[in-house]
């Protein structure tokens, strides 16, 4: 089984995020930028997976600036096979980014494309889905296990209001949620070994994929902000606050 | 046109996302001018449409009633909405992981840039979404001439009851859905819903374990309260994953937001910042939690909780 596994260079998640003054958006000059951790989780899974020789090849596919091949250089180094970089600074929406994984999937022919619910910039939560629509193929989102049963997988889900578990027919999308795995972390020498394998690199235009944006920002704001209250010393006081907010 | 709104349900009640939803589209509906409707996608859905009908401002709700709309799965849903966005400009569902999973398969269908988890309507075509896990919040502007759009219901009031809209039954989807439903272990509770509850109680890692959360889940019980977990709680493995609240669980904003032994991370703030009080318990008195807690008290949680439950004891609940 060929796996292909999307992967996305975010602001890292442990940094403040900063509006910038003039409210065109958040300030990422000078911060330090990492791969979003659900994709971790994914490069863990299609890794996992390669070892116990269910996947045959693995391959991870970033859209962005030069800089995220450092994201795909991360990816090679927990034990993904290959790279393919489409370079763009354009900034690229979930459907754009979409339409370029399907010609990705077309030209590569996986049988499965795994990848994170969302990435922690946006929140979007879409691309996997729309892959899965563009393609025609099923889908399994928020997946908190996954088992390969011949042809098909069978993936437990993390819904709202517990697990739901789904069959899919490969080829299929799965997105994968926090509880799948414990991401490994690279060791010396499988980094110094991922600085000799391939990164193919591409543009949009290979793939004749129009990037125009459809949402403009029109403003990004620091949201309403709470302050500290006053301190309670013992259960009375604090019943006795909660009363007069009229909460209790 | 028209919007159309697409229920939340579970083929026996109508949740209350739908009716916040419902909001959102009337917004909407009244900058440009048009009508709402609701599309009730489901196996057995006569009750659930009938209780969507009564939502006032509502033109008139379209039912789908079919074995594989049952567990809504997004190959289904895709299928039914699709053909029916020829005659609307706008659908909106809940940003529940019901409205997320299908969503998106939709906007790719429709060759549209959803716009996710919308927190407020500023005219027919711009909208505020939160990002960075609510450490900002964006306005956008779409340039589609449909839009498909997923609302955080924490963030509007749901719509009232009173009309009396007809239901009208349509179509089954063409073809069946391509996933297959297996399973499903929902977690069983008398308590009210974490989304949906005026109270919400959490416990953090400073629990310890499972079985210590029999202290709060008794506070919860005093006061009708929802119990809820952070990230490192689930981590840990004492309450199942359904109970995160946070940037990747669920968002709630209840009235009242007690946070027990939690610290106060980001990941977990984004979740429950919008809470009308929030009080905090925690015995580390430089936790995060407390920067934004209404009601602080550094103590012991082991006795504080305890002495809580005593208190409302005393006090009649």
């Amino acid at each position: 089984m060929k796996v292909l596994v999307p992967v996305k260079r975010v602001l890292d998640f442990n940094v403040k995020v900063r509006v910038k003054s003039d409210e065109s958006g958040v300030d990422l000059a000078n911060v330090k930028m990492s791969m979003n951790p659900f994709d971790e989780i994914s490069v863990e899974q299609a890794v996992r997976m390669r070892e116990s020789g269910t996947a045959t090849e693995t391959i991870a596919v970033s859209i962005g600036p030069d800089k995220a091949a450092e994201t795909i250089r991360t990816s090679l180094a927990m034990g993904i096979d290959r790279g393919i970089h489409v370079k763009t600074d354009a900034e690229v929406e979930p459907l754009a980014v979409a339409k370029i994984l399907k010609a990705i999937v077309e030209e590569e022919k996986p049988d499965l494309v795994i990848l994170g619910k969302q990435a922690i910039d946006d929140d979007s939560n879409q691309t996997g889905q729309m892959l899965a629509a563009l393609m025609g193929w099923p889908q399994a989102t928020f997946a908190n296990s996954i088992e390969k049963d011949g042809d098909s997988l069978t993936v437990g889900r993390e819904v709202d209001g517990g697990i739901q578990t789904i069959k899919v027919t490969l080829p299929a999308v799965v997105t994968v949620d926090l509880r799948l795995n414990e991401p490994r972390y690279a060791s010396l020498p499988n980094i110094m070994k991922a600085k000799r394998k391939p990164i193919d690199a591409k543009t949009p235009d290979d793939y004749g994929v129009d990037l125009t944006p459809r949402l403009t920002t029109v403003k990004v704001a620091e949201p309403a902000g709470r302050t500290a209250g006053v301190k309670v010393a013992d259960a009375a006081e604090l019943v006795a606050k909660l009363k007069e907010e009229g909460v209790i | 046109m028209a919007i159309l709104v697409i229920a939340e349900h579970d083929n026996e009640n109508l949740k209350d996302a739908t009716h916040k939803t419902v909001t959102a589209a009337l917004a909407l509906a009244k900058d440009k001018g048009c009508d709402v409707d609701i599309l009730v996608a489901g196996k057995g859905v006569k009750d659930v449409s009938a209780a969507a009908a009564k939502i006032s401002g509502v033109r008139k709700v379209l039912a789908c009633d079919h074995i594989s709309l049952k567990r809504q799965l997004a190959e289904a849903m895709q299928e039914v909405v699709v053909p029916l966005m020829d005659g609307y400009d706008a659908v909106l569902a809940p940003d529940t992981t019901t409205g997320k999973n299908f969503m998106p398969r939709i906007a790719a269908m429709l060759d549209v840039m959803q716009i996710s988890s919308i927190s407020g309507v500023e005219s027919a075509d711009t909208f505020v979404r939160p990002i960075y896990a609510g450490n900002a919040l964006a306005t956008v502007k779409s340039s589609d001439t449909k839009k498909v759009i997923t609302v955080r219901p924490t963030a509007f009031a749901p719509a009232a009851e009173g009309g009396s809209a007809p239901v009208e039954t349509i179509a089954d989807p063409a073809s069946p859905s391509t996933s297959e439903f297996i399973s499903e272990e929902l977690s069983k509770s008398d308590r009210p819903e974490l989304t949906a509850a005026k109270i919400v109680i959490s416990g953090g890692r400073g629990m310890g374990s499972g079985e210590n959360f029999a202290i709060i889940e008794k506070v919860a019980d005093q006061l009708g309260a929802a119990v809820g977990a952070s990230r490192a709680a689930v981590d840990a493995g004492y309450v199942p994953n359904d109970s995160q609240v946070g940037q990747t669980g669920k968002v709630v904003a209840p009235e009242l937001y007690i946070a027990v032994g939690i610290s106060g991370a980001i990941q977990h703030l984004a979740g429950m910042k919008d809470s009308k009080v929030i009080v905090a318990i925690n015995k580390d008195e430089d936790a995060p939690i407390f920067q934004i807690a209404d009601y602080g008290w550094v103590a012991d949680l082991f006795n504080a909780v305890p002495e809580l439950e005593a208190e409302l004891t005393k006090a009649g609940y």
